[in-house]
């Protein structure tokens, strides 16, 4: 119950902190200080309490765009198993409940793109739906990896205690399934090298340009959510990084929290160190991202098990 | 049956219902015929009547669901072969409740959409061919006997035939009716072939389960094969889909509906019946189908991907979704080659309600179009734009089967492809040493089907539904009539309906697994203890909750209430106009270019050369690969051969007339025993 309690209150409030310290990160490795790490939580409080100018061109689907897209990716986060903790809600196949939760987001956040009219949003929208295609094989590869070893069919098992010795029993198919889904993390959030968040170039930017008609507290809906996704991905990749048992309740949340924000700390080094990929070269990457877990779960299957 | 007088009363009426409402449904059309060619009435006593008809068989199916065994029903028959004999089981309960229901709000929707006052000469036509295709629709899932079952299956073709040419002054209606009616006929003649074998196996033209003695792995092969051919024409599982698009874009949109939504669902059940007639295949007929699954699914979505004619890319999408069915009875195949009772249950309860969801979000989606289609006298998605203003319903619904289409949540289509998930998730987990894990790649596959799914229709509803108009029409388009809508509400509801309450389809699908299973190694598990149906259920509704709420939530924020309206800013440039919108064919020019190997797209560039160029054009289209570049040709030379064989076409009738003089004395001479005779006059 207290667990439960915990992760929903963690689900909430934590994920715009992730967005401060991949910036504070990039701050540090460029050399300068960088803006505060809670200023997410101001924009987005601010962003709330604007007043909001609508184009005339949009329909109810323009709202509905970042409020629909928010609640799929709130309820998508209840399935995941934070701490290695079984998830508040968990039963058999609730992976492709998860999958297919952020597909509605995404179906979502497109249409309310289109419904501006403006061709920079529609080809926003149009990279945005392209490259999940490739991105989903990678997902379920690497998730059809963890259901071979953990012998589960929910998220819960598949990043719950069996995580540890799933490390011992086939570390190669592990690593090349944690570099797979770290792809999939920066593909699905729109990070770099797949799209720069702080770029203000229309004609290269994918989530960004998306919502380039949204302002106020639509705008801000949006932001949340996007950190809530990355809130979600960033969590199922730190249990795999870091599998830890301690044993001790009260050290779960701490080693949890703290692997999260590696996560996040490791997404601003790379994003100091990479430059965005030409938009041509992104499926290449993604394609690369599915050979991973594709060739991590085959591994799995000489294996007698 | 049970031995009390009330079970029994039941099972026959299970039985009888369907009957009634077949002959009930074949007639709707008829009385129109004595009446006025432009009267209402003719067009109201069909939709009644074919109501009439539908409710009974619905209720044949509830009454067959409830009792347990199935009635066997054998009628007087005057064919010295086959027989009458029809029995409402399981298998069949299940196929019959959308191939009634659908047909029957399609009738309603036809009121308006074909109504005897625009198509004066046409529709009295139309609703006759009408009934007799759905009264054969339902004999067909009836029929136990392999010649009943092929005199209404072609019923079913020739009556299909007729509605897809309806329009018979269109060039292209009777082109794709020729190729339907070729493709249509090349698949009767292997159900001839597979009626043969059945019947020298088995000994009869029923349609029972073979002993294996009766049919060895040989035999079985074939007769499964043929079956594979016959009613995977039907079905159009790829590569045999080639008369699929042109047919479904073609006919009215009712008429599109019903046979997307449910004709091709007639092969699925061929396919089912067939396979629970060969209780013990070997393991690759269940990888083939797999496979096939799983290459209709991809390929069919990236088709559908590129198309430009909102019809024909919906009639794409029937070939994905067949793929995604045929995906589970494949899975359930393998479950009964391994004796792996919830690779069956769940791999035949996955394709049986994904069988119901793309009936109902299918038909959805077909009459929203056609009502889209009645309003702007176009097919073309890039000359339509910002109908959600004009048609809000019309709008909503269709993005209800478009987000049911694409498999999310909270919606119908997300709960059969998540039993198919389930299925082939658990084919990487041994139980009793038995596992298949090659069947798992099939996961991923339906991750990119599911992706492909989204991209499509985001792409037809924005470049229908949302931005401004493409183009001026002579007045602005209005909402579609009431009884257009209906039917599409009735559908929205139903699919919203299985989406929050699937365990209200369990009965129909245990008993249908049940039915199939009979005659294998392990019976099919009950799917309420393998699925987490109850769970779908909650986030189903939590889904609804949160997103509602959020919504009404953000409606609040936004200020001041109504918001100030501005044209869209568009990064600041001041004066777009309608036509600088994304297009479809630009929204989806990235992956038909990734794609480019399978899809082979056709481009116009124009060559812009000089300084101030005059106006030039670009156009890309992408054709039907295989149709184009595999069969056409192959027909070609087909052809050339077969010109050879004229010499025996002469024109007199009288040559003809001795043709079959020789063929019978041959006939007869073959029943001589010659060789006993020849040899007996040697031995003298």
């Amino acid at each position: 119950m207290i667990d439960t309690a915990v992760q929903v209150v963690l689900l909430l409030v934590m994920p715009p902190l992730l967005l401060g310290v991949i910036t504070k990160t990039k701050a540090a490795i460029a050399g300068r200080v960088g803006a505060p790490l809670l200023q997410p939580y101001h924009d987005i409080i601010k962003l709330l309490r604007k007043g909001s100018v609508l184009s005339r061109t949009t329909t109810w689907v323009f709202l509905a765009g970042p409020a629909v897209t928010c609640a799929a990716v709130l309820l998508a986060g209840l399935l995941v198993p934070m701490g290695g903790q079984p998830a508040p809600i968990r039963f058999a196949g609730d992976l492709i409940l998860f999958a297919y939760l952020l597909a509605l987001g995404r179906f979502f956040t497109t249409i309310a793109a289109l419904d501006t009219g403006s061709s920079f949003e529609g080809m926003g929208a149009a990279r945005e739906v392209t490259f999940a295609c490739l991105a989903e094989p990678a997902l379920f590869f690497g998730l059809l990896a963890l259901a071979r070893l953990t012998e589960g069919l929910s998220l819960s098992a598949f990043f719950g205690p069996g995580v540890a010795s799933a490390w011992v029993d086939a570390a190669p198919s592990m690593v090349l399934v944690l570099a797979g889904l770290f792809i999939v993390l920066l593909a699905e959030n729109s990070r770099i090298p797949f799209d720069d968040p702080n770029t203000h170039l229309e004609l290269t930017m994918i989530h960004e340009v998306m919502v380039l008609d949204h302002g106020g507290p639509a705008l801000g809906t949006v932001l949340y959510g996007a950190a809530v996704k990355l809130f979600v991905l960033s969590s199922l990749v730190a249990r795999l990084a870091v599998p830890m048992e301690t044993g001790q309740p009260l050290l779960r949340w701490p080693v949890f929290i703290a692997s999260v924000l590696m996560v996040a700390v490791v997404i601003g080094l790379v994003e100091s160190t990479m430059a965005r990929l030409r938009l041509l070269h992104v499926p290449n990457l993604l394609v690369g991202a599915c050979l991973l877990t594709g060739f991590g779960f085959i591994l799995l299957l000489g294996s007698p098990r | 049956m049970g031995g009390d007088p009330e079970h029994s009363l039941v099972s026959l009426l299970a039985v009888w219902l369907p009957l009634v409402g077949a002959a009930i449904v074949g007639a709707s059309g008829l009385p129109g015929l004595f009446l006025a060619r432009r009267s209402a009435p003719g067009a109201w006593t069909a939709a009644v009547l074919h109501l009439l008809g539908a409710a009974a068989a619905l209720g044949g199916a509830a009454a067959s669901v409830v009792t347990v065994g199935a009635t066997s029903l054998d009628l007087p028959w005057g064919l010295p072969f086959g027989s009458f004999r029809v029995e409402l089981d399981g298998l069949s309960a299940a196929f019959l409740v959308p191939l009634a229901l659908v047909p029957a709000l399609g009738s309603v929707y036809g009121l308006r959409y074909w109504s005897p006052r625009a198509h004066p000469d046409t529709s009295r036509k139309l609703r006759v061919f009408y009934g007799i295709l759905a009264a054969s629709l339902i004999l067909l899932t009836v029929a136990r006997d392999g010649v009943l079952f092929l005199f209404a299956w072609e019923g079913m073709a020739l009556s299909a035939f007729f509605l897809v040419t309806i329009d018979d002054r269109d060039d292209q209606a009777r082109s794709a009716g020729w190729v339907y009616f070729v493709a249509t006929h090349v698949g009767t003649l292997a159900l001839f072939g597979l009626l043969a074998a059945v019947a020298s196996a088995g000994g009869s033209f029923g349609l029972d389960p073979l002993p294996d003695t009766a049919a060895p792995l040989g035999v079985g092969t074939v007769i499964f094969l043929l079956g594979l051919i016959g009613f995977g024409l039907k079905a159009g599982i790829m590569p045999l889909h080639v008369w699929l698009p042109g047919a479904h874009a073609v006919a009215p949109s009712h008429v599109s509906a019903v046979l997307s939504g449910v004709v091709l669902k007639v092969g699925i059940y061929g396919l089912a019946r067939l396979t629970c007639m060969l209780p013990h295949p070997p393991v690759f007929w269940g990888g083939l189908l797999l496979t096939l699954g799983v290459v209709s699914g991809i390929v069919g979505v990236l088709f559908a991907v590129a198309q430009h004619d909102l019809k024909r890319l919906l009639a794409y999408h029937s070939i994905e979704n067949i793929g995604i069915i045929t995906m589970g009875l494949g899975l359930a195949m393998l479950g009964r080659s391994y004796g792996r009772a919830d690779w069956m249950a769940l791999g035949l309860g996955g394709a049986i309600l994904h069988v119901w969801n793309h009936a109902f979000f299918k038909s959805l989606l077909f009459m929203a179009a056609g009502a889209v289609i009645h309003r702007v006298h176009t097919r073309e998605i890039d000359r339509m734009g910002g109908l959600a203003r004009s048609m809000p319903i019309t709008g909503a619904l269709f993005l209800c089967g478009a987000v049911a289409i694409c498999g999310l949540p909270p919606l119908n289509g997300f709960v059969s492809e998540l039993l198919i998930y389930l299925g082939l998730l658990r084919t990487v987990q041994p139980i009793d040493g038995v596992a298949a894990a090659g069947a798992a790649f099939a996961v991923p596959a339906l991750a990119i089907i599911g992706a492909l799914a989204v991209a499509c229709f985001v792409k037809v509803f924005g470049a229908v539904f949302l931005g401004s108009p493409r183009e001026h029409h002579d007045a602005t388009p209005s909402e579609a009539p009431g009884s257009m809508l209906a039917p599409m509400l009735v559908l929205a509801a139903v699919c919203v309906g299985i989406g929050a309450l699937p365990a209200l389809a369990l009965p129909f699908l245990d008993a249908a697994a049940r039915a199939w299973s009979v005659g294998a190694h392990a019976e099919a598990l009950p799917l309420g203890l393998l699925a987490p149906l109850w769970w779908v259920s909650a986030l189903a509704g939590a889904t609804w909750l949160f997103a509602i709420l959020l919504a009404l939530g953000l409606r609040r924020l936004v200020r001041p209430p109504g918001a100030a309206r501005v044209g869209t800013w568009d990064c600041g440039y001041a004066a777009p106009s309608a036509r600088m919108q994304y297009t479809a064919s630009s929204f989806a020019q990235i992956l038909v270019g990734l794609f480019a190997s399978v899809l082979h797209p056709r481009e116009r560039r124009p060559r812009v050369g000089r300084l101030f160029p005059r106006g030039r054009s670009y156009s890309s289209h992408v054709h039907d690969v295989v149709l184009a570049e595999w069969v056409v040709p192959a027909v070609a030379v087909l052809a050339r051969q077969a010109a050879r064989l004229r010499i025996i076409q002469a024109g007199h009738i009288q040559l003809y007339i001795l043709y079959v003089l020789l063929i019978v004395i041959a006939l007869v001479l073959s029943a001589v025993p010659l060789l006993d005779l020849l040899r007996s006059l040697v031995t003298r």
